[in-house]
């Protein structure tokens, strides 16, 4: 037998470092209205170059194009709009009262505003999202009190959650949005068991899983393919691949695989890679994916593909680990943006108005603030009760808590 | 009454409860068609149907993540971890999700589950089927944690554990299953069929969670157990001819601190009794709690009884729990002091 050469471990690195010139050449775009729109009883076998292409509906003039195109009246792409302005604005001020001592911790959602804010308008009344911690637009476009929002990350005394989570952890029942976790991806799994359950109940709710790019490398992403296959639960599995988890490129969750949406191929789901900066196409694919659930179609999974422009979250520096200028040079440019120059070239928008609505949302999100941190911000004003400590640990507090309690004092 | 084995018991508290309310759902590995590895949950589907009572993929992490969220939705799912030692994949979905979803939604959102699995060794089954994990459960705040002794108790707490709004950890001692082994590894078993214990009543009955039951009066020296060492503990007892007073805890989380405080003052002496690893094990707890809480009355050091800090072995598993033997030095060492 011929000798071997020693081995040596292949660690993938991202194509550029900061000092470098941004590259993203390897991102394949293909033209907007190219990607066929199949109907939703497809078998997954028919579109398995789905999972490889990227569906989009604007083109560069602002057009929408292609057979994905046609979900939403300019009225409702205006609310659009509106939802992704004002959700910017509001990571803009949080960010801001972070700095200033307010709260521990943000994270913002810059470039990723489309996921979440068009993925709500695909979903019903009693619908469950399951979601990460950067789908605040679930909550925005769903109408939740910007005020409780913040109220949160204040954990303040009117903070839903008592102070006991992390800012930006929200969870509300009634607008379909379970409690997040800071354990990545076990929310996956358990929006596939709520699916299960609205399954065996006859039930015609359906549920939508979040996980990141980086999080696919948990044991529960797989866990979710298998169980959400194996009893075709009426869930969307939702994949936001924006490129980094923290410093880490998205290439070490990933390794040789084509895609994240390639994943789902060999579990028979039907798995699409959407413009996750195109709200329309983001619309037009969570729609489809949310009728094939409620039709009894069974799972789909979505890799919605977007960049994360500003940092992880306010304890994270982008710039040692990425190009300084990469996120100006990402070819799928900004959701805000191109979903504007849509509307004006339909004729309903116009720079002026766009100024004006940016001046409006700014003045409600600066009321929003204004009212939360009448209830107290962190470290000054109104905080929770400490008797809050010891409450709903169990339906009923037992004795040996009750005994802890106590000794609090309270 | 009918005479049950611990198996049949806790089959009749799945059926009772999927009797009386259909948001309950059974599911894990093999549990469906078949019945379990144990038959625990044999004609459940047959009875109730596939989307009630079904087989999983084998990932424990899966069984568990898939009740969180059927619970968040409003069913309450009763799933069986086909060994105890098979538990750790799914720990993170027990510890950071099912534990605390009340707490971190500020009860918006609940997880009533149960989470059945076969727990302690004595049927030669090796390090990988015969370990006793009570003590992780019992570290994490919002998990309730079972361990039934008898037919009787088991039927009754795994139906209140159902009906039960938090989590619930009930871990089945399967070398009570068929009978009450009381440590002998050289004598017949007796049958629970031949055991007054094993008259269960077959409709809808709760032992309440949270209350420990005096299974054998005494005035010399308290016994705290559960499961499998209850009928060891009760053995020793005999054997040294000691006035030991047993209790059963049944139920580790919540403790019955009240029944264990009101017998070490009567007794003034106290062992405590565990099949898993000695370390950091529940019995570090109840020693604790008893010397905060009874230290005035104590007339000897608290003795503890327990497996070895060594991985579980599988030849020589009847030299590593405690057998009545060793119960019985125990129980002389606290009578000398």
């Amino acid at each position: 037998m011929e000798p071997h050469a020693p081995l040596s471990l292949h660690v993938p690195e991202p194509e550029v470092r900061p000092g470098d010139t941004p590259d993203f050449s390897s991102v394949k775009i293909p033209k907007a209205g190219s990607v066929p729109r199949p109907p939703v009883d497809v078998d997954p076998r028919e579109i398995r170059d789905h999972a490889f292409s990227i569906i989009r509906v604007l083109n560069r003039d602002g057009e929408a194009v292609g057979p994905w195109a046609g979900s939403l009246t300019p009225d409702e792409l205006m609310a659009g709009l509106r939802h992704m302005m004002t959700l910017r604005a509001f990571d803009a001020r949080m960010l801001t009262a972070q700095r200033q001592g307010k709260t521990s911790f943000y994270m913002q959602h810059m470039g990723e505003e489309a996921v979440s804010c068009a993925f709500r308008m695909a979903m019903a009344p009693g619908d469950m999202n399951f979601p990460t911690y950067r789908q605040a637009g679930l909550l925005i476009a769903g109408g939740y009190p910007m005020v409780d929002m913040m109220n949160q990350i204040f954990s303040n005394e009117a903070d839903p959650l008592k102070g006991r989570q992390l800012p930006v952890m929200y969870s509300s029942r009634e607008h379909g949005f379970f409690s997040i976790s800071g354990n990545l991806g076990t929310q996956f799994i358990q929006a596939v068991g709520w699916a299960m359950a609205s399954a065996i109940s006859g039930d015609t709710r359906i549920a939508a899983g979040w996980i990141g790019d980086g999080s696919t490398a948990e044991s529960d992403f797989h866990a979710a393919l298998v169980f959400a296959s194996t009893y075709r639960a009426p869930v969307v599995l939702n994949i936001v691949n924006n490129q980094w988890a923290i410093s880490t490129f998205q290439g070490i969750a990933r390794g040789g695989a084509g895609t994240f949406a390639a994943r789902g191929l060999g579990f028979g789901i039907p798995s699409l890679r959407v413009d996750g900066n195109d709200y329309l196409a983001v619309h037009a694919v969570a729609t489809w994916a949310a009728e094939r659930a409620r039709r009894g179609l069974g799972p789909t999974l979505i890799e919605h593909v977007t960049y994360r422009v500003g940092a992880h979250s306010t304890s994270d520096d982008p710039s040692a680990y990425r190009p300084k200028t990469e996120s100006d040079a990402w070819p799928l440019g900004d959701p805000v943006i191109r979903l504007k120059s849509h509307l004006i070239r339909l004729g309903v928008w116009s720079d002026e108005r766009h100024t004006q609505m940016e001046a409006e949302i700014s003045d409600e999100v600066i009321a929003a603030q204004r009212e939360a941190e009448r209830h107290g911000t962190l470290h000054a004003g109104g905080k929770p009760s400490v008797r809050d400590i010891f409450e709903d640990v169990y339906a009923e507090m037992p004795p040996h808590l009750r005994r802890q309690r106590q000794q609090a004092g309270v | 009454m009918p005479r049950m084995t611990m198996i049949e018991a806790i089959r009749s508290a799945m059926y009772v409860s999927m009797e009386r309310d259909e948001k309950v759902v059974v599911f894990g590995e093999d549990v469906g068609f078949f019945g379990g590895v144990f038959r625990c949950t044999a004609g459940l589907q047959k009875k109730y149907g596939t989307s009630r009572c079904f087989d999983t993929p084998i990932s424990e992490l899966g069984i568990v993540g898939v009740a969180v969220g059927m619970a968040a939705y409003g069913l309450r799912p009763c799933v069986e971890i086909q060994f105890a030692d098979y538990v750790y994949p799914a720990a993170d979905q027990i510890v950071s999700e099912a534990a605390r979803l009340r707490y971190r939604s500020a009860g918006q959102f609940t997880c009533p589950i149960v989470i059945r699995m076969p727990t302690g060794g004595g049927i030669f089954g090796g390090q990988t089927h015969s370990q006793s994990p009570e003590a992780l459960f019992t570290h994490v705040a919002g998990l309730k944690v079972v361990v039934p002794s008898n037919p009787v108790d088991a039927k009754g707490l795994l139906i209140a554990a159902i009906e039960d709004p938090d989590p619930v950890i009930f871990l089945e001692p399967k070398r009570l299953y068929n009978g009450p082994f009381d440590g002998h590894h050289d004598r017949p078993v007796t049958a629970w069929s031949k055991h007054a214990l094993g008259e269960v009543a077959e409709g809808h009955f709760t032992v309440p969670l949270g209350k420990a039951e005096v299974r054998r009066e005494g005035s010399a020296v308290t016994v705290l157990a559960y499961g499998t060492m209850v009928h060891v503990a009760l053995a020793a007892a005999e054997e040294k001819g000691i006035d030991a007073e047993i209790i059963d805890l049944r139920t580790l989380i919540p403790l019955d601190l009240d029944a264990v405080v009101a017998s070490v003052k009567k007794t003034g002496r106290c062992v405590v009794v565990h099949e898993a690893t000695f370390t950091s094990g529940f019995g570090a707890e109840l020693a604790a709690l008893v010397q905060e809480h009874c230290f005035y009355h104590l007339e000897a050091p608290i003795q503890r009884v327990t497996g070895w800090d060594t991985p579980y072995p599988h030849a020589l598993e009847w030299d590593y729990f405690p057998g009545p033997a060793r119960i019985g030095e125990a129980l002389a060492a606290a009578m000398e002091a």
